[in-house]
C-alpha cells in the first residue's frame, strides 16, 4: 500500500515538466533570429546603402521577388554538388581503403595526395573548361576534387590506426590481412568516414559554386555573379542565403547518417 | 613427459642486426595443464616471450616448440588476452566472443551451419566467468572488470590448448582483481587448459601459478624457476599465511636484484 501512495505523489511532479521551455532545443532558432535582428538593426542604425550591405528584410524581399530563378539555380547547384559529392564518396572510400591497406602504398601515395590537395581548385577549373566546356560537368568535377580528399584521409587513418593488441590477437589465431581488414579495419574506419562526410559536403558546395561562378550559365554561383555585375546586391545575398540553407540541410543529413550508422562510436551519449 | 611449450636458447633482436636485444639465451618449459607465471623487472622482454610463443615473432637464434610443432608462423591453438581488453565496440559482447571462430581455420567453415552450438558454448563461458545474460550488451556498456571477463571468454572460445595472459588484470582495482584471480583459478581447474601468465604482480603469480619463472633485466633470460608448493584448490585467505608471504618476499628480492644488475 505504501508504494501506491508514493506513486500517486510522484505523478503530479512529472506532469508539471512539459510546461517548461527546452532552451537547448530552441537555441539554434533563437540565435539565428537574433543574428538577423542584430543585422537589421545595424544596417538601419548605420544607414548602410543597399549596394554595400542590404538588411535581412531587403534580402527576404529579393527572395520573394526572384523566387523562380532562385529555386531553379538552387536545384542546379544542389544537383551538381550532390553528384560531385556522391562521386567523391565512392572514389574516396575506394582510394582510402587502398591507401590504408599497406604501409608502402600509404607512404607512396600520401605526398602525391597532399600536393594534389594543395593545388587551388580555382586554378583547375579553366583546365576542366578546356576539356569539358562550360556548364554542369566542370562543376561536378570541381565538387568531386575538393571534397574527396578529407574522405580519403579519414578512411585511411581509420585503417592505419588499428590497435596493435587487436591485430596481435587476430594474427595469433591465423588471421590474414584481409580478415583483419574486414573484421576490424573497415568497421573501425566507418566513424572516421561518416565524420568526414560532414566536412566533405560543405567543401563540395565550395567547389560547385566556384566552378559555376567562373564557368557556367546555370547555378547559384552563376546567378550571383550576374546579379553582382548588375549591382543587384540583395539578390547576391539571397543566393548566399539559399546556399546556407542547402549547406545546413545537407550537413544535417550527413550528421543524421553518421549517428544512424555508427551510433556505437558516440557511446557517451548512448550509455545511459 | 612431453612439454607443451619448450623454448631453447632463444635470442630475439628487434630492428635488424644493430637493434635491441630483447631476450637472450631464453630457455623455459611449460608442461601440459600447468599454470606458469612469468615475473620480472619492467622491460625484461615478457611481452616478447608472449609473441614468441604465439608465433607472432620468429626468433633469430634458438627454437620454440609448441605442442610438438616448431613455431614458424602464428599458432592457432593459443588464446591471448592483454591488459587492454580490445573488445570491438560495434559488436555485442557475444559477437566479440565469437570473433576468433570467424578466424580460426578449423572453425570458420563450420560457424554458419553450427551457429547455435557455438552460441551455447559462448553463453556457457559467459556463465563460467559470471557474466550470464550480458552477451547482448555492448562492451562499452560493461565495467572494466566485466570487459576483462569477456576478454577471457574470447580467448577461450576456440578451445585453445594454451592460454597466454599478458598482465590481464593490471588496470583493475584490487577487489575486482582478486575476483578475477578466482575466475582464472576456476577456469584452469575446470578446463584443464595450460596457462602462461605474464605479470608484475608477485602476489598474483604466487596465488595462481604452479611454476614461477623469474626473468632478468634486458636482455631477458630466466634467472630462476620456482615451484609453488601450495595445495589446490587455493583460497584467497592463503595470501595472509606466512609461507605465502615468504615466497612473495623471496621473489621480490630476486627481482630487486635483477633490476640492480642492469
Amino acid at each position: 500500500m505504501t508504494t501506491t501512495t508514493e506513486n500517486t505523489a510522484a505523478t503530479p511532479a512529472i506532469a508539471k515538466q512539459p510546461a517548461r521551455i527546452n532552451w537547448v532545443k530552441a537555441a539554434p532558432w533563437l540565435f539565428t533570429l537574433g543574428l538577423f535582428l542584430f543585422w537589421e538593426l545595424l544596417v538601419r542604425g548605420l544607414g548602410t546603402p543597399v549596394t554595400i550591405l542590404p538588411a535581412p528584410s531587403r534580402i527576404f524581399q529579393a527572395v520573394v521577388q526572384y523566387w523562380s530563378p532562385l529555386l531553379k539555380n538552387s536545384a542546379q547547384t544542389l544537383f551538381t554538388t550532390t553528384l560531385g559529392f556522391g562521386l567523391a564518396v565512392i572514389g574516396g572510400l575506394a582510394i582510402g581503403l587502398f591507401i590504408g591497406w599497406s604501409k608502402t602504398i600509404y607512404a607512396g601515395l600520401y605526398p602525391i595526395m597532399i600536393g594534389f590537395n594543395a593545388i587551388p581548385k580555382v586554378a583547375v577549373v579553366p583546365i576542366l573548361v578546356i576539356w569539358f566546356g562550360i556548364g554542369t560537368i566542370p562543376a561536378v568535377i570541381t565538387a568531386f576534387l575538393i571534397s574527396f580528399f578529407p574522405i580519403v584521409v579519414n578512411v585511411a587513418t581509420g585503417l592505419a590506426t588499428i590497435e596493435p593488441e587487436t591485430e596481435d590477437v587476430l594474427r595469433a589465431l591465423g588471421a590474414k590481412k584481409l580478415d583483419i581488414m574486414l573484421k576490424v579495419g573497415i568497421p573501425r574506419s566507418m566513424p572516421y568516414f561518416f565524420g568526414s562526410l560532414k566536412i566533405a559536403i560543405t567543401l563540395a558546395f565550395v567547389g560547385s559554386v566556384l566552378s559555376e561562378t567562373v564557368a557556367s550559365n546555370y547555378g547559384l554561383g552563376n546567378m550571383m555573379a550576374s546579379a553582382q555585375s548588375q549591382f543587384n546586391v540583395p539578390l547576391v545575398f539571397a543566393g548566399l542565403l539559399a546556399l546556407a540553407v542547402e549547406g545546413i540541410a545537407m550537413y544535417s543529413l550527413m550528421a543524421f547518417l553518421e549517428r544512424r550508422m555508427t551510433g556505437w562510436a558516440h557511446r557517451s551519449t548512448m550509455a545511459n | 613427459m612431453a612439454h607443451l611449450v619448450s623454448i631453447d636458447d632463444v635470442d630475439m633482436r628487434y630492428g635488424g642486426a644493430e637493434g635491441t636485444l630483447a631476450v637472450s639465451g631464453l630457455t623455459m618449459r611449460v608442461d601440459k595443464g600447468d599454470f606458469a607465471a612469468v615475473v620480472g623487472p619492467s622491460g625484461c622482454g615478457k611481452s616478447t616471450l608472449m609473441k614468441l610463443v604465439t608465433g607472432l615473432h620468429i626468433p633469430q637464434v634458438g627454437t620454440v616448440i609448441v605442442a610438438g610443432q616448431h613455431v614458424t608462423q602464428p599458432v592457432s591453438i593459443v588464446g591471448m588476452a592483454f591488459q587492454n581488453p580490445t573488445m570491438l565496440p560495434w559488436r555485442t559482447t557475444l559477437e566479440n566472443i565469437l570473433l576468433p571462430l570467424e578466424i580460426v581455420e578449423r572453425h570458420r567453415h563450420r560457424l554458419r551451419a553450427n551457429k547455435k552450438e557455438y552460441i551455447e558454448k559462448a553463453e556457457h563461458l559467459l556463465e563460467l566467468v559470471g557474466l550470464k545474460g550480458f552477451g547482448a550488451k555492448f562492451p562499452w556498456q560493461l565495467s572494466g572488470g566485466m570487459q576483462q571477463r569477456a576478454n577471457l571468454c574470447r580467448a577461450l572460445i576456440h578451445e585453445p590448448e594454451l592460454l597466454m595472459l599478458d598482465e590481464p588484470f593490471g588496470a583493475l582495482d584490487a577487489f575486482t582483481r582478486e575476483e578475477l584471480w578466482c575466475v582464472i583459478r576456476d577456469l584452469h581447474a575446470a578446463q584443464g587448459v595450460t596457462i602462461v601468465l605474464v605479470t608484475h604482480d608477485l602476489r598474483e603469480a604466487a596465488f595462481l601459478a604452479d611454476k614461477i619463472f623469474v626473468m632478468s633485466a634486458r636482455p631477458g633470460r630466466i634467472l630462476k624457476e620456482h615451484r609453488v608448493p601450495f595445495e589446490r584448490p587455493r583460497d584467497l585467505e592463503i595470501m595472509y599465511e606466512t609461507r605465502f608471504n615468504d615466497l612473495v618476499h623471496q621473489l621480490h628480492g630476486e627481482i630487486a636484484q635483477a633490476r640492480a644488475t642492469v
